[in-house]
């Protein structure tokens, strides 16, 4: 991914944002600082803030961050900047993130990012020219026993295959939304940081949606109840009768 | 009398110990109503009826040891923090759970976050903290939503906030969402990080329990290792001891992934080995055999067939060679590259090197570059002692354990299978078919769980 590097004159202060969005942005940034004994720990959730305005950290953001908690634009850049989930150009609706790291990579993820390469057109970090889908490589996210497994706007949608991962982005650019094996139904990336900047989701249902632990998180607690599983798994085209939609069976490519 | 799982016993009801777990199967589990159900906040109450010195004397008897990976006595910890010295203490929980394997915490916020909280007000209380955080990594919104809410549930039914449950101890908690870095889940980083800073590890000491959060008094502690305490209150400190070894007692999650038959979280008695969890849970996938594992994730040197048999508690595992970790039991089977696998896991350390020490910035690099060669059969057999060379340059070299953990991949695989690498080099290229390692290469009647949570 390139970023620009600007050799020679240095560029004007940032755009202040318009008066009513800076009112607002304060109203919440007040509402963050309050969640700790000191203002600077708010940076962070701020900056999840203000990507949730732009949908990525823009000069603006940054300025607004340093003002508000009385730090230099150089200070918060060089937060900014540390954090992978800051976005520093502007992304699709949907990240798509499929984890490429050892054990998933192993168990598919590979095979899974090329597949949405190549399907999409489109480069790691790059976006889709409906300004849908950004598709990225992520880390290790905590859930190697549902591998391989892709995140959309970082929610879980586990034990993935090519075609399965295919029919996702396929359903997300139609708009017809995703409902992850784990998460909530999909919103979108703006909305996404704005939790993720300690507001609670306010769609009703969403703290429910898809139930409890995933099928992984069961096995054992299963096995000590003397229910032995099967030496072989259910084949993916038989989706248990669930409490959760179970959108993408596909089996994957031989 | 402690009792490790006796070798050879293959029954899952006897050797399997859920506690953190009992209750995920609950079709509510996240609720403060369904964990109330489950003898919720007794612990709780058990101990903020005690002195807060007894609360800490009690859970070191119990012999808790943390399990984010140090294994370090979690009583211990919390005694280290000075009383009476005027300064606010403070209590952060680590969920930045991010070492590549490690899948629990994440599970078992998302499943019984009441765990966690009931858990935090018991080692408040015992360190005297009236502030606590949770530092989440961002990378997992649906349990930061369960956790969300979860502590709106607390504070409204009076475990958190003023006065709580009567005791006289006031509570707050703050949810704190990441934003991405591996590197936070060092404690230091990630003190740092919650201050509101780049993630970069301290120079130590002085040590958190000293100068920590705000250059105050300050307990890390693993979301596991927090998570334990309410059981162990309610259920008293004998009951703990009675399950693991002597110096490793009580239960804990072991997560199982790769190519097994039934990848997930096994709860347990400490001192239980791969061997029992393999032969309990079917195995691995039909047709093939274990090549290589990973005890504690990728940062501990890896395991091979003939390590089977080593109990999974923190001395047992050292002693054979590695580290428990956070009993991270990746499997992966004959299909799979060495090389690989550290390679991509070298990339990783190499991404998430915070910059700070050279010797890990500059030296995951390097090593990604020989591995790269190596993989596409460009390296030189000279190359492999450049490898172990640089390794040994970042191990124990750095502020933090990032560096040593790039090394253990690299010096164990080096170990265990030289020959393979030698084969990339001479061969000139690499002898193994991707495709064969994937979920669905056998077919789909071999992909492990249905999809549907």
């Amino acid at each position: 991914m390139t970023h620009d590097v600007q050799l020679g004159m240095p560029s004007l202060p940032a755009p202040d944002y318009p008066a009513e969005v800076r009112e607002r942005l304060a109203a919440d940034a007040k509402e963050v600082i309050e969640r700790y004994p000191d203002s600077r720990s708010a940076l962070l959730p701020l900056l999840h803030l203000v990507q949730a305005e732009e949908g990525h950290v823009t000069r603006t953001g940054l300025r607004f961050c340093a003002e508000t908690l009385g730090l230099t634009t150089a200070e918060v850049t060089a937060v900014a900047t540390f954090y992978t989930m800051y976005r520093r150009e502007p992304g699709g609706e949907y990240q798509v993130g499929v984890c490429t790291n050892t054990l998933c990579a192993v168990m598919g993820g590979d095979a899974i990012f090329e597949g949405l390469r190549r399907h999409l057109g489109i480069g790691n970090g790059d976006t889709t020219p409906d300004g849908k889908i950004t598709l990225e490589h992520v880390e290790c996210n905590a859930a190697c026993d549902f591998a391989p497994v892709v995140m959309v706007n970082w929610e879980f949608f586990d034990n993935q295959t090519v075609e399965s991962a295919k029919a996702l982005v396929d359903d997300l650019r139609a708009g017809r939304g995703a409902d992850p094996t784990r998460g909530a139904p999909l919103c979108t990336f703006r909305e996404t940081s704005r939790i993720l900047a300690g507001f609670p989701d306010p769609r009703p249902g969403a703290v429910e949606a898809s139930g409890g632990a995933g099928p992984a998180s069961l096995a054992g607690l299963r096995l000590a109840k003397g229910e032995h599983p099967p030496r072989v798994g259910p084949p993916r085209r038989a989706p248990a009768q669930g409490d959760g939609p179970a959108p993408h069976h596909e089996e994957g490519e031989g | 009398m402690t009792m490790a799982p006796a070798m050879g016993e293959t029954s899952p009801e006897k050797l399997l110990a859920p506690v953190l777990s009992a209750f995920w199967d609950e079709p509510r589990s996240w609720t403060l109503e369904t964990y109330l159900r489950h003898d919720g906040y007794q612990g709780a109450r058990k101990a903020l009826a005690m002195a807060p010195d007894d609360v800490i004397g009690y859970v070191k008897d119990s012999g808790l040891r943390g399990r984010g990976g140090a294994g370090f006595p979690t009583g211990m910890k919390w005694q280290f923090i000075p009383q009476g010295d005027g300064k606010p203490h403070y209590l952060v929980v680590n969920a930045d759970e991010s070492e590549p394997g490690a899948c629990k915490d994440i599970p078992l916020l998302f499943a019984a976050p009441h765990t966690l909280i009931e858990g935090i007000v018991i080692a408040c209380h015992a360190i005297r903290s009236n502030r606590a955080f949770i530092y989440l990594r961002g990378e997992v919104v649906p349990v930061l939503r369960r956790l969300h809410e979860a502590v709106r549930e607390a504070y409204a039914a009076g475990y958190l906030g003023t006065n709580v449950l009567g005791s006289g101890l006031d509570l707050e908690l703050t949810v704190h969402a990441g934003a991405g870095a591996y590197i936070c889940g060092e404690e230091t980083a990630l003190l740092d990080s919650l201050e509101g800073r780049r993630g970069q590890p301290r120079l130590r000491p002085p040590f958190p329990a000293v100068a920590g959060l705000y250059a105050c008094p300050t307990v890390v502690n693993n979301v596991e290792s927090i998570a334990s305490v309410p059981a162990i209150l309610a259920k008293g400190k004998e009951w703990f001891r009675s399950m693991g070894t002597d110096k490793c007692p009580g239960f804990t999650l072991y997560s199982l992934s790769g190519h097994v038959a039934n990848p997930g979280q096994y709860e347990g008695p400490m001192g239980i080995t791969l061997r029992q969890l393999l032969d309990m849970s079917g195995g691995m996938r039909p047709g093939h055999r274990l090549k290589f594992w990973t005890p504690g994730g990728s940062s501990s040197p890896m395991f091979t067939a003939e390590h089977l048999d080593v109990p999974l508690d923190f001395d047992s595992v050292g002693a054979a060679g590695s580290l428990l970790g956070t009993k991270s039991l990746q499997c992966f089977d004959e299909t799979t590259c060495v090389v690989r696998a550290v390679t991509r896991w070298t990339e990783f350390y190499a991404h998430e090197s915070c910059g700070k020490c050279t010797p890990c910035r500059e030296g995951t690099y390097w090593l990604v570059q020989l591995l790269r060669d190596i993989e596409a059969g460009k390296g030189r057999k000279s190359d492999l002692d450049k490898l172990a060379d640089i390794s040994d340059n970042i191990n124990g070299k750095s502020f933090c354990a990032l560096g040593d953990g790039a090394a253990a991949p690299i010096l164990s695989s080096l170990q265990h299978f030289r020959a393979e690498y030698e084969q990339h080099i001479t061969g000139r290229g690499c002898p193994f078919d991707p495709s064969k390692s994937t979920l669905w290469a056998d077919g789909p009647q071999n992909s492990h769980l249905e999809v549907n949570a």
